[in-house]
């Protein structure tokens, strides 16, 4: 199968154009900026048929994907850092309204102070928005993900937002092998919904929701997104049988676990810096794909009896730990066994992560350090 | 617990009505023999919600108390001060 070596970005716009989207709301932000330009070109050289809105802001591209998604259409965004915050408020109501959007967030800090560099702030701050959120770790996956991602969103009827680090994984050039036209379109049945706007059978949607029924509502959001868990495993084994390259059980991946009593814990493209280190160190690796829904009973059953583990990420809920770090210990906390664990806040706007740290943070794992630190 | 709809979607007509918003009345404005049946306050309800019909042999206006929510708009409108306020019970 011939491998395109392009920028990270190009795959991912190629798979957006390969899903067919109906409709494109964007507004330009650094780094997502290639996806979105490259996507522009293919509607200019007629590559590719959707109606692109251009819009005044983030908020209004979120908006315009919400009125395009309720006819039943298949909208699409891309966007990054403080333009997902600026986003917020139209997630709840994505996810709230059950409407099945597709987002590309290349991750980004956020202000203050200023920076274009990558973390995955962003994407963790909008956590509890009730948007399916996965995180990828190179180009190919992102590329497949991306396809994945609207799969995904239709069959669970919620939003889905596909994570990819800023600069260091969307601005790389590697070899990626894109998925074909005639497969895609077979992986990827019409989208339904159960309800869309349509003036011969008219429905009311964004209604006031009385203390009656608005919890019941949210609950309904809550779970649908549980029960996204076994939606995205099912995609994720459909895709390898259809597509023959697999993410672990699309959920979460484990690499060179076996025999391990250690184990590295980490989301997004820094696991590509662990990756030459697992064997020297004796330390395994266990990727989280999938943000939320959170992976904690396959995470359970990875950790059970392991000695110790470490987290790693690009992000901090200010005031207490690294988000994944709590989520992770949360999830564990049901264990008879329960490893010794241990925390790094690393990476945060565009700080690098070498290899000499991440053999620091492996020795540290291996000696059973607990608490939080700061590589910085 | 009723069975909701997927997003929140109301599939069929009739919510407003069938929502006796009534019930969030504080205050309860009633109509007394004053009335001369001028209609100002059913145009300055803002629920649509005062009527002027016949009631014992005498035009007046009539309050639909399951949707009334006690604004009180309509006694500051009255030119004969026909509407008296009191708390709901």
């Amino acid at each position: 199968m011939a491998k395109n070596v392009v920028e990270a970005s190009e795959g991912v716009a190629e798979a957006v154009k390969l899903c067919e989207p109906d409709v494109l709301a964007v507004y330009p932000i650094t780094p997502q900026t290639h996806v979105s330009e490259t996507l522009a070109r293919m509607l200019a050289d007629g590559r590719m048929d959707a109606e692109m809105i251009r819009v005044e802001s983030e908020h209004s591209a979120m908006s315009a994907c919400i009125g395009a998604q309720a006819t039943g259409a298949r909208a699409y965004t891309a966007t990054s850092s403080q333009g997902l915050a600026l986003m917020h408020e139209m997630l709840f109501i994505a996810a709230g309204m059950r409407l099945p959007i597709t987002m590309t967030v290349v991750n980004r800090s956020l202000s203050a102070p200023l920076s274009i560099w990558n973390d995955q702030q962003d994407s963790f701050s909008q956590r509890d928005t009730g948007w399916i959120q996965l995180h990828v770790e190179d180009g190919q996956e992102a590329h497949d993900t991306q396809v994945m991602a609207f799969r995904i969103a239709q069959e669970a009827q919620l939003p889905v937002m596909m994570c990819m680090d800023g600069f260091v994984l969307s601005h790389v050039y590697e070899p990626i092998i894109f998925l074909q036209k005639e497969k895609v379109r077979k992986f990827l049945p019409k989208p339904r919904q159960d309800y869309v706007l349509n003036p011969s059978k008219p429905v009311t949607m964004g209604t006031l929701g009385t203390p009656e029924y608005y919890m019941g509502f949210r609950k309904q959001v809550q779970d649908a997104l549980l029960r996204s868990s076994d939606i995205i495993k099912k995609v994720n084994s459909e895709f390898s049988s259809k597509f023959g390259r697999k993410y672990g059980d699309g959920l979460i991946e484990t690499v060179s676990m076996e025999g391990k009593r250690h184990a590295l814990i980490t989301i997004g493209s820094v696991a590509g810096t662990a990756r030459p280190l697992l064997e020297e160190m004796g330390v395994g690796l266990i990727k989280i794909k999938s943000y939320r829904p959170f992976p904690a009973e396959e995470l359970r059953k990875i950790c059970e009896g392991l000695e110790s583990i470490g987290v790693i990420e690009k992000d901090i809920s200010m005031g207490w730990n690294g988000a994944l770090f709590d989520d992770v210990r949360s999830a564990l906390y049901d264990l008879k066994k329960r490893p010794t664990m241990s925390g790094f806040i690393a990476g945060i706007g565009g700080k690098d992560i070498t290899l000499d740290d991440m053999k620091s943070i492996m020795q540290k794992i291996r000696e059973k350090k607990s608490g939080v630190e700061w590589l910085y | 617990m009723k069975k909701l709809s997927t997003g929140a979607v109301v599939d069929r007509p009739g919510s407003s009505s069938s929502n006796r918003t009534g019930s969030w009345r504080t205050f309860h404005p009633k109509v007394t023999e004053k009335c001369i049946a001028c209609g100002i306050c059913v145009q300055f309800c803002p629920e649509g919600c005062i009527e002027v019909k016949q009631e014992k042999g005498k035009k007046k206006a009539v309050i639909d108390y399951d949707y009334c929510k006690g604004c009180l708009i309509c006694i500051g409108q009255c030119p004969s001060k026909a509407i008296e306020s009191g708390r709901e019970k």
